[in-house]
């Protein structure tokens, strides 16, 4: 039993820690908040590069043919320097479902342009209820001929604006429960009758209202089966909570090493702050927080890799507890910095801004301990 | 990374549960240090036979020489499996033998190790003084030398189950003029030695574990100091090594809370069910199972470490906290789910599970306060581990 990194993993999380300090340092990230695109051109060519945009995909597929850990261990980083842009929307409203569920034209056509950079994908699934069960898939779509025909708001998509394509889950059959009758189809951002607009929200990360009006889809581009789309959506979303939860992971222990740096540094009544027990206890609790998240999202990420039994489980642990955790650590950070850390222009808001982002993608706390509640029989 | 057990930890966890299936009686609350002696002496002689009652000794001095990771998974079975431990001889086995082995001569040896690992001597520490909490080193109580002895004068608290022991290991001051952590010495001292008194002090829980030890012209051979005098405090520091009992309570907080599920489930179809009565309770207890996962993971950690070669530092401490403060909490939401129940203390014939949730509750108070305090371990975390600056 070990908890530790293999070779190659330290190897990827080094490099990426190194390149993204260099190539995404906070000027990119502030820049991108008032881009329109929301993402550098640049960056994405030199992430490209690096083989990351088709991390999980096959090298038949022009992909790297790394596994799902991998794709957790590199996204901590992309936290840690708060990486803007339509990558994780590309895993999981792109690769994830591919891999696991597309057909074999679906992989052809697609694969090999999410591992080059030329394809970028977002998971629709949220509508103005803002719900991650299936309660939350309303949106109707008809069928009519050998096509569907959607129609319908979703709201809160990341990266819709920019995407090419949209991995939508919608309601083709009203049945006795809400997980019956739900499907997830690939549709063409270009498509007539879409309207995108970005939303100003908290983690400038660029959430969309996705307007479809009278949209045409063929049915060949349904991702699994019709009506019976739930179960793969359910798998989707666990694995986007487990890469949510590594994200938030890697831009807390940010926040907090630019915190500690900040009590040695900072001076007042003739001695760093970092020598007041107060500020000495937050510190503590904050590794404590860190830590404990860190490894409970390892756990449940490498249960999701490895299938095993009671996986879905750890990722509802998992998330719930990140989502506190990272919540106290945020906290303290803005608390240990006074003043200044309540400024615009001082980066530690940056991160404060993104981890509330975080918290409520995918589910909130309360969402995930219900789960929890659920799994225990109570 | 990989959560599953190698073949080698899976052939040796395979063992050491057939070995809990076999021999150990099942596990009951018993809420004295006199009730868990007396349950299981077969059991323990099993353990002693394998040398499992002392796993972190090395084979030649009779113990089971396990690795760090054979201790973990031993540990972690036994808490699962709920097989007893032999909390009274935990002084001994787990603090005086093992700076004995790394400090202690070899006349020392052969005189205290063996009675040990029968089982026949109890140890009780004197450490801590009304004047020396988590301020040790400051601690007061002369050791004065006269002739082939030293006399010992002065008062030592806390010293759980002083009152049956029949040895203890002591700090004492053998040079005042020292710099407070460089002149101390390690003695041990056999309680029935003239002058000295044992009285009691109750917990809050109501039991009697903890006792204050008076010293007056305390005679202690010279044979009796482990390592070199003044050199005291640091032989004392040795026993950290061996130390594991803190990871396996992590482990075993898991089965505490499914303990508490399964009686929330058992009465919820009676009118006084506190499920049906409270809605926030099962996120409550969501949350507590959630944090014995965080726990555990923080076990496996420091175990990884171990197994890498590594050696834990603040780690440890951040276990250590985390743990306490969970028993703390683990130990309320229990009191939820049992209501006006939990008030009964045991030895109340209405109480339900022999009043050991209201006994632990009480207990759990002393959790964040024995074996470093958490304010202390806050400190050490920051300090030794963040580099932050002394006070």
């Amino acid at each position: 039993m070990d908890l530790g990194l293999s070779e190659e993993q330290e190897l990827l999380k080094n490099f990426a820690r190194d390149f993204l300090e260099k190539e995404c340092p906070e000027s990119v990230v502030r820049e991108m908040e008032e881009d329109e695109k929301g993402y550098s051109p640049q960056l994405w060519k030199g992430m490209t590069d690096q083989g990351w945009c088709g991390l999980i995909i096959p090298p038949e597929q022009g992909g790297s043919g790394m596994g799902f850990l991998d794709l957790v261990i590199l996204t901590e980083e992309f936290g840690r320097a708060l990486v803007p842009g339509p990558f994780l929307s590309t895993q999981v409203g792109g690769s994830i479902p591919l891999l696991g569920w597309g057909t074999d034209e679906q992989k052809k056509a697609h694969l090999a342009k999410i591992a080059s950079g030329d394809e970028i994908w977002t998971l629709a699934m949220t509508e103005p209820l803002a719900r991650f069960d299936a309660e939350g898939v309303q949106m109707e779509a008809k069928a009519q001929g050998d096509n569907l025909v959607l129609n319908g708001t979703k709201l809160f998509i990341r990266d819709a604006h920019v995407a090419d394509f949209m991995t939508v889950a919608v309601r083709t059959k009203k049945g006795a429960n809400a997980e019956d009758g739900i499907t997830l189809v690939a549709v063409d951002a270009k498509s007539k009758g879409i309207t995108t607009t970005a939303l100003k929200t908290i983690g400038s990360d660029k959430q969309c209202e996705v307007k479809f009006e009278n949209v045409s889809v063929p049915m060949a581009n349904v991702i699994g089966e019709v009506d019976k789309g739930w179960p793969i959506l359910n798998k989707i979303v666990l694995k986007a909570a487990s890469l949510e939860s590594a994200y938030m992971v890697g831009l807390a222990q940010m926040d907090f090493e630019i915190t500690v740096n900040y009590a040695k540094e900072r001076v007042q009544f003739g001695r760093p702050i970092g020598s007041f027990q107060a500020i000495q206890h937050k510190a503590a609790d904050m590794v404590t927080d860190v830590d404990g998240a860190r490894f409970l999202m390892y756990r449940a990420a490498w249960s999701i890799a490895e299938d095993e039994p009671d996986a879905e489980q750890s990722v509802h642990m998992a998330k719930a507890w990140c989502n506190e955790a990272t919540r106290r650590v945020v906290a303290h950070g803005q608390q240990i910095h006074g003043g200044i850390g309540f400024t615009k222009d001082y980066k530690v808001q940056l991160y404060f801004r993104r981890q509330k982002m975080a918290d409520l993608m995918w589910g909130d706390v309360d969402f995930h301990r219900e789960l929890v509640a659920q799994s225990l029989g109570v | 990374m990989d959560l599953r057990d190698t073949q080698e930890e899976a052939a040796f966890r395979k063992e050491v549960i057939e070995v809990i299936e076999k021999e150990a009686p099942r596990a009951e609350a018993g809420v004295t240090f006199e009730a868990m002696a007396a349950k299981g002496q077969s059991w323990f002689k099993k353990l002693a036979e394998r040398g499992w009652i002392a796993p972190a000794w090395p084979k030649e001095y009779g113990g089971a020489g396990m690795s760090q990771i054979e201790q973990f998974i031993f540990n972690e079975e036994m808490a699962v499996r709920r097989a007893p431990r032999p909390a009274h001889l935990i002084i001994g086995l787990g603090m005086a033998g093992p700076t004995i082995i790394v400090h202690g001569t070899e006349e020392q040896k052969q005189r205290w190790l063996p009675g040990m690992l029968a089982g026949t001597d109890i140890w009780c520490q004197g450490y801590s003084e009304p004047e020396a909490g988590s301020d040790l080193a400051s601690l007061r109580t002369r050791a004065v030398k006269d002739g082939d002895d030293y006399v010992l004068n002065g008062q030592k608290i806390w010293s759980t189950i002083a009152h049956v022991a029949k040895w203890m290991i002591c700090l004492a001051r053998t040079d005042p003029e020292a710099p407070k952590h460089k002149g101390i010495s390690y003695f041990v001292i056999d309680m029935k030695t003239p002058g000295l008194e044992v009285r009691p002090l109750t917990n809050m829980a109501d039991t009697h574990e903890f006792n204050e030890v008076f010293f007056d012209n305390v005679r202690v051979p010279k044979e009796n100091i482990v390592g070199e005098e003044n050199r005291g405090w640091y032989v004392g520091m040795t026993t950290l090594d061996f130390e594991r009992s803190s990871v396996g309570s992590a482990i075993g907080m898991r089965q505490e809370v499914e303990q508490m599920v399964e009686y929330a489930l058992l009465s919820q179809d009676s009118p006084v069910s506190a499920l049906k009565q409270n809605p926030m309770l099962r996120l409550e207890m969501a949350d507590r199972l959630i944090e014995t996962e965080v726990g555990r993971m923080l076990s496996y950690r420091i175990a990884s470490m171990q197994g890498r070669g590594l050696i834990p530092n603040y780690e440890a401490s951040v276990l250590k906290v985390f743990s306490a403060e969970l028993h703390q909490r683990i130990a309320r939401t229990k009191t939820k789910v049992m209501g006006m129940y939990s008030q009964l203390m045991p030895g109340e014939p209405m109480a339900p599970a022999q009043g050991t949730w209201c006994h632990q509750y009480l207990r759990s108070v002393g959790y964040t306060i024995e074996a470093g305090t958490s304010e202390i371990q806050r400190n050490i975390i920051a300090q030794r581990g963040l580099g932050l600056p002394r006070d």
